[in-house]
């Protein structure tokens, strides 16, 4: 007996070396793409060319930060998207919790239909150009409307929310309902303050899709100072491939450490986010896993 | 009776008429920028005339539907959006299966955590920065090749040749979207009873074994759930991915319905043209969605409806 289970455990130490060996393994290789282009960032013009960078910087400097950051084309479009996500969020949460507070209310009458209708949003797209023919009639196109408004309230989320304030203890609402109380006292008072865990998750997860939505600028926007770091990125990004095609590769290369210096650089409020974004995120899809 | 109940609701409607003024905005929004582009779908059976307006226009009937049909670029962009997608499955729906079942058997705790948050982490970078990513990663003279030359290989026409494209894309897909499935995957394992595996173990259950009739279960619900969601979705892909990836040299591969409709009707001004297009597509995606939900439900799985 004590023969099997030394032997089993041998074995089973063997196994759990090779797994985290394998997951160690893994976990670098996705993280270098990310250590490849922040090694370029920093590199010299020489080294890249030749092709020796991998993930550490060779000839380490920061002139192609000092030139992203002298870039007022690219700051600008930088804090233009941060007002943007913040502005975006704002509304989104405010027009979610609008609408998932009334909605898990028991009693309230036509919440079934009101349902269906943001949940047939969910299944059925228009597609790209009724939308944006919409907007157009509007008279929304070129302005900032058009990246704050249509995106500005997700179904998804909503159900989110909605089940999550269905979770509070309606005695607490009971109570407060009887010393008069009116809904939109109970909603900041009551479901608001107990509801901040999905409030910052839902948060988190509308202003993770705006800092990093591309197409409706592209599709709405042509005024190149409502141009998102995103699309100004996709840009550097395009210049740089037809030059590669045209055969002066040499001559743009150079512009790699540039590149991927603005790329580093873009992704910068996201990396500060990530430990909360991870924290909530991952509450935020058992939060999305519950509802079933 | 009934007028107690009538009086009941009364009473409600006086006490809680601000859960309505609430609803207000949100309802005036969705109807706006939600159900106002669906009632423009009706484009699609138009001749749109920009002066004229979508109301005013003639209708048409099918013809934008004819003509798509009798369009060879049409074909083209579904034949490639099924194989993107069907890819996507076959490789990028296993993986994080895979991932979460092995992970699930890993001891440490340190190992477990990091390599959680570091795979996660490509989820959040747009497409854009994965884009650019993925030039340098895979480019001619990016870092795979100048490895492959190191090692005394040829260079891969990675993002120029539309087969190795098409690998480029799906590699790509693993990489940004495996984390965040094996989170969905170990949330739904963690719920498992241990004493579950320590009975199997004690009843002289291999790892395997175990792995196959307590983990692989506890998983299905989950497993369909995604499945259902990705065949219900084959037909439709995203804009960002496809547009972003892709590059001249490939547009035969990488053109797919979204950016066709994208390069119709936005580049070419053929609104009612790339709508019908659109439409056909929407169309098709609630039909499968429906269809797969029904399937589901009728093999005893819950469904997503």
């Amino acid at each position: 007996m004590s023969v099997y289970e030394s032997k089993s455990n041998k074995k089973s130490q063997f196994f759990q070396f090779v797994l985290s060996f394998i997951f160690i393994l893994l976990t670098m290789i996705s993280l270098i793409p990310i250590l490849h282009i922040i090694a370029i960032s920093f590199s010299s013009k020489r080294p890249i060319l030749s092709g020796s960078v991998t993930v550490f910087p060779v000839g380490f400097n920061t002139e192609a930060y000092t030139k992203v950051l002298s870039n007022s084309n690219f700051i600008g479009s930088f804090l233009f998207t941060i007002l943007l996500t913040a502005g975006f969020t704002a509304l989104s949460m405010c027009l979610t919790i609008l609408a998932a507070y009334p909605l898990s209310k028991k009693g309230l009458k036509g919440k079934g239909i009101i349902m269906t209708l943001f949940v047939i949003t969910m299944y059925f797209d228009p597609g790209i150009i009724p939308k944006y023919l919409n907007i157009k009639s509007l008279g929304l196109i070129d302005t900032v409307w058009s990246l704050l408004l249509p995106g500005a309230l997700s179904a998804y989320n909503l159900i989110i929310l909605k089940s999550f304030f269905m979770g509070i203890d309606n005695s607490l609402y009971e109570a407060a309902y009887i010393d008069g109380c009116t809904e939109f006292k109970a909603l900041f008072k009551i479901a608001i303050p107990l509801a901040i865990p999905a409030i910052a998750t839902l948060s988190l997860f509308y202003a993770v899709s705006r800092w990093n939505g591309v197409s409706d600028v592209l599709y709405y926007i042509s005024d190149s100072n409502l141009f998102t770091v995103q699309l100004k990125l996709k840009q550097m990004i395009d210049a740089i491939i037809i030059s590669q095609k045209e055969g002066t590769s040499v001559v743009n290369l150079v512009a790699e450490n540039i590149k991927s210096a603005s790329i580093v650089f873009s992704m910068v409020p996201m990396l500060i986010a990530y430990p909360f974004i991870q924290k909530y995120f991952t509450k935020g899809i058992m939060l999305g896993s519950v509802k079933g | 009776m009934e007028e107690k109940i009538k009086s009941l609701d009364n009473k409600y409607l006086k006490n809680h008429w601000q859960l309505y003024v609430m609803l207000i905005v949100p309802l005036i929004h969705l109807i706006i920028f939600k159900y106002l582009p669906m009632v423009g779908t009706m484009v699609a059976f138009k001749d749109y005339n920009i002066f004229q307006g979508i109301w005013k226009s003639d209708w048409i009937g099918f013809t934008h539907f004819k003509e798509a049909f009798a369009s060879k670029e049409f074909w083209i962009a579904i034949k490639n959006t099924l194989i993107l997608n069907l890819g996507d499955l076959l490789i990028g729906f296993p993986i994080p299966i895979i991932l979460a079942i092995f992970l699930n058997e890993l001891n440490g705790e340190k190992v477990k955590k990091t390599s959680q948050v570091i795979m996660y982490l490509p989820h959040f970078l747009s497409w854009v920065i994965i884009a650019g990513i993925v030039q340098q990663v895979f480019s001619n003279n990016g870092l795979i090749n100048q490895l492959l030359i190191k090692l005394g290989g040829k260079s891969v026409p990675f993002l120029s040749n539309p087969g190795i494209w098409r690998m480029v894309y799906w590699i790509t897909g693993i990489w940004q979207s495996a984390g965040y499935g094996l989170i969905i995957y170990l949330a739904a394992l963690t719920s498992i009873d241990p004493s579950l595996y320590e009975a199997a173990y004690i009843d002289g259950a291999g790892r395997f074994r175990r792995i196959w009739y307590i983990t692989l279960p506890q998983l299905r619900p989950t497993i369909s759930i995604m499945l259902i969601m990705n065949l219900g979705k084959i037909m439709s892909i995203s804009f960002d991915r496809p547009y972003l990836l892709g590059n001249v040299l490939v547009k035969d591969t990488a053109n797919v319905i979204s950016t066709h409709v994208y390069t119709l009707g936005l580049q070419s001004g053929r609104f009612d043209f790339a709508t019908a297009i659109g439409l056909f597509q929407s169309v098709i995606g609630v039909i499968l969605i429906l269809i797969v939900n029904q399937l589901a439900q009728k093999f005893g799985e819950e469904g997503i409806l």
